[in-house]
């Protein structure tokens, strides 16, 4: 996918669990039985994908809407 | 949807109709867009429109009867639009800026007209601006002879004439005077016949044996003309409508009219078209609704020097003494066809070409499911047309095929399965009694609402009420039904009947007029009444207490109550029996919704809000509803609102500022309601929950609302992360931010453990899943 991408990933936040900075790796994104690759920041070592308030609210949603109108 | 409906709903929308003054004229003149150009002062845009159907502009802007003004609506306020003076004006200042250019025709053709006279002339114009050749044969010395001897040049400038001829000229026609034709005059109709490839006869009525020869004559000796299309007995032979001496008064537009309908057949003819497939009549009305007493009156403008006609700022000045004529009574009405900038026949079509697209995008989708389906424009529609019906269609058969995006509708769809559940929903007789003469069903708003007042209701009820009274916390099934899905509609509606036989078929009260009408509508062999008439059958409690009213109130009806007059009538003298000044709004039978209905501030949030804020805006006093969803609505979005409830069953000191519950807070009353009456009513053991303590800002937790997340989702979050540690941790301000996927919606949190709490600093959602690639 082009349209949703993380943006400067948050360099403050880590991983509680595992105490580790995010890294920005290749994810999955998928809704309505499509998917496509996107880089989000996530935990390196437990795989928690990081999504920001503006990325939901922004690209993601207008995504999300456009796959709906189809 | 079914093609069928779809245009019989087109049809009813009288919007497209032409104005009055349009539909009046011979040549369909659009007075109302020229006189809206003008009273903007486009002059220039202004003649572009009256050039495009007037051949002559600068003649018939001077001696045009104008019938038009003697249809104008503005004529029953204050005077009709003097538009035959706005056209000259328009020609003295913005005659120069015509421009035309006629068609190049692949196979250009010969045509022949005889007669300069305005109808010969104006046929000679629209055929060379289709690209044929045209010779004008004209017996007297100057073509419009006519024009000249009748008109004193005060009237009509011999300027103006040379002008719009000069015009034709240079557009290619060629005009030959001093030629006449037949008889013992040197060309022959039958000459003409042979080097044409049509010949228009334009000369005037008159005897015609000269051409007896050639085309058949009627019982005066007149040239025998087909009415409709001008024809003639000769296939290649027209002849304008004042040949055959039946034309009731020569008038300059009507010759103008008469000569484009014998071009316009001629045209035909030469493409080898039909005369008659698909052609308007010559005489049209109009239909158009327009509402004139909404115009305040007003003359028109006289112009300074009447011989000189209006200047610049006169003819602006007049022109927007134009309304413009339209229907739009609903638009004008609705804040959802406004919103999209429409009126219902255009928008009929588009949901129809929404509904039936095969590949492509739905760009309607949303404005499918914005519609409030309250009923109003119907209301005040000419013709009845529903819009709400045709949402409701739409939404149905897009359902159905699964092409309407689930988003628009999950979370109210989720609130009534929540209140359908066990967590909400129980159906019991009243404490001591084994059968129910009547069944108490406050429907699931006002519960969420005023759930002490609700219990209030149902201790009433049952004191007065003999036969045992029921009491049923469940849902009518409105949303599933205004989100057009039929199955799940069926489904509840299945599950009330069911209910309501095994409680013995009980009468049916409800505090709700959505449900009250959705029972009424679907389950029409339940018994059912509203809780209004139903107290002042049985009476009102005795309250030693003052009731909370100060100052008048203005009464709001909820749009699904728009036709329960019975209910109207007896929630205002239930109102005025408790002292209370009760102002009217709208009116019930107008009354607007607050944007719950149809689910449409669900859908479309923005168009909700229109709905409500324009109510609010029409009263400055508090505002009486008797619906939940209304009161907490108006609440809401900042406005003084009281139920009729809080009148009857007083729980507070000042109940219209009692604030919006939201949509946790409503459903977590509908739970605390029914583990209390549980408990106390029916002496059932019931443990409370032991909640996870939230701590939020009035700030945070309205930007929750505005969202659409729920409390109880943002509580289960920050539990599951407790519980497992998976969340993010931000080294800066020791905020911790987790997710859990709940339903369809992944649900954010970011918060902070206190020893007050979980501090909740904000929450969002998406419904795109994100994982990574295994």
């Amino acid at each position: 996918m082009t349209g949703v991408s993380g943006g400067i990933p948050v360099p403050d936040l880590i991983c509680a669990r595992c105490d580790k900075p995010l890294e920005m790796r290749k994810v999955e994104a998928s809704y309505l039985g499509q998917t496509f690759p996107v880089e989000l920041p996530c935990c390196p070592s437990c795989g928690f994908v990081y999504v920001s308030e503006d990325l939901a609210y922004g690209r993601m949603l207008k995504v999300e809407q456009a796959l709906e109108d189809k | 949807m079914d093609g069928d409906q779809v245009k019989a709903w087109e049809a009813l929308c009288i919007e497209e109709q032409p104005p009055a003054c349009s539909a009046a004229c011979p040549l369909h003149v659009d007075a109302r867009a020229m006189a809206e150009k003008m009273a903007a002062g486009d002059f220039t845009g202004a003649i572009a429109l009256y050039a495009r159907v007037v051949p002559f502009p600068a003649i018939v802007a001077h001696i045009c009867e104008h019938p038009c003004e003697t249809v104008c609506r503005r004529a029953e306020a204050g005077g009709a639009v003097r538009i035959g003076a706005l056209e000259r004006a328009l020609v003295e200042e913005a005659y120069p800026t015509v421009r035309r250019s006629a068609q190049r025709a692949r196979k250009p053709k010969a045509v022949a007209v005889v007669g300069a006279g305005l109808a010969g002339l104006t046929a000679a114009f629209d055929l060379v601006m289709k690209g044929h050749a045209v010779t004008v044969f004209e017996a007297d010395a100057q073509p419009l002879d006519r024009l000249h001897r009748d008109y004193r040049p005060a009237v009509l400038p011999p300027s103006a004439i040379e002008a719009d001829v000069g015009a034709l000229i240079k557009l290619g026609v060629d005009i030959r005077c001093r030629q006449r034709i037949g008889g013992d005059a040197s060309l022959s109709l039958d000459a003409l016949i042979a080097d044409h490839d049509a010949v228009l006869m334009a000369s005037g009525p008159g005897p015609a044996s000269a051409f007896a020869a050639t085309l058949r004559l009627n019982a005066s000796g007149r040239i025998e003309v087909d009415r409709e299309t001008r024809a003639t007995s000769h296939p290649k032979v027209f002849a304008s409508g004042l040949h055959d001496g039946s034309e009731e008064g020569w008038s300059a537009i009507g010759s103008a009219a008469d000569g484009r309908r014998a071009a316009g057949s001629i045209d035909r003819f030469l493409q080898g078209a039909s005369l008659t497939a698909s052609r308007g009549g010559e005489a049209a009305g109009s239909c158009l609704y327009v509402e004139v007493g909404s115009h305040a009156a007003m003359p028109p403008v006289e112009a300074a020097d009447p011989a000189a006609g209006y200047g610049h700022a006169e003819a602006i000045a007049e022109a927007a003494r134009c309304f413009p004529c339209h229907c739009l009574e609903c638009v004008k009405a609705c804040p959802y066809l406004a919103h999209y900038k429409t009126y219902p026949k255009r928008a009929v079509r588009e949901i129809y070409n929404n509904d039936s697209i095969i590949m492509g995008n739905r760009k309607s989708n949303r404005m499918i499911d914005s519609c409030a389906l309250c009923g109003l424009c119907e209301t005040l529609c000419p013709n009845d047309l529903a819009m709400g019906e045709v949402c409701l269609d739409a939404r149905r058969s897009m359902v159905e095929r699964g092409h309407m995006p689930a988003s628009h509708h999950d979370f109210a769809l989720r609130d009534m399965a929540f209140s359908r559940s066990d967590e909400v929903a129980f159906i019991r007789h009243q404490p001591g009694h084994d059968r129910s003469a009547v069944l108490f069903f406050p429907g699931c708003q006002l519960p969420a609402s005023a759930p002490r007042q609700v219990e209030a209701v149902y201790r009433h009820l049952s004191e007065r009420l003999p036969g045992g009274v029921g009491f049923m916390l469940d849902c009518c099934g409105a949303p599933a039904h205004w989100s057009g899905r039929l199955a799940l509609h069926r489904e509840v509606l299945d599950h009330l009947r069911t209910v309501w036989e095994e409680q013995g078929r009980p009468r049916v009260v409800t505090a709700c007029s959505t449900c009250l009408k959705q029972i009424g509508e679907f389950l029409p062999d339940i018994p059912v009444a509203s809780l209004w008439t139903e107290l002042v059958a049985v009476g009102l409690p005795d309250v030693v207490a003052p009731r909370p009213v100060a100052g008048p109130l203005a009464i709001h009806d909820p749009c699904t109550g728009r036709h329960a007059h019975a209910v109207q009538a007896a929630v205002r003298s239930i109102a005025a029996s408790l002292g209370a000044e009760v102002r009217e709004l709208t009116g019930a039978e107008k009354t607007t919704c607050c944007g719950y209905g149809g689910l449409a501030s669900f859908a479309n949030p923005e168009v909700g809000n229109a709905f409500v804020d324009r109510r609010i805006e029409e009263s400055d006093d508090d505002y009486l509803a008797y619906c939940a969803m209304c009161r907490d609505n108006f609440a809401r979005r900042g406005k003084r609102a009281l139920h009729l409830i809080d009148l009857v069953f007083p729980d507070a000191d000042d109940p219209a500022a009692r604030p919006d519950p939201g949509f946790s807070g409503r459903r977590d009353n509908r739970q605390r309601l029914r583990r209390r009456l549980l408990r106390d009513l029916w002496g059932e053991s019931m443990s409370d929950p032991v909640p996870i303590p939230l701590v939020m800002t009035d700030a945070v937790r309205a930007d929750i609302e505005r969202k659409l997340l729920l409390i109880d989702d943002i509580a289960e979050v920050i539990a599951e992360a407790e519980r497992t540690g998976r969340a993010l941790k931000d080294r800066a301000s020791g905020h911790l931010t987790a997710s859990g996927r709940i339903g369809t919606v992944t649900t954010w949190v970011e918060y902070q453990p206190t020893d007050a709490g979980f501090v909740v600093h904000r929450a969002y959602g998406h419904r795109m899943q994100v994982e990574v690639k295994p």
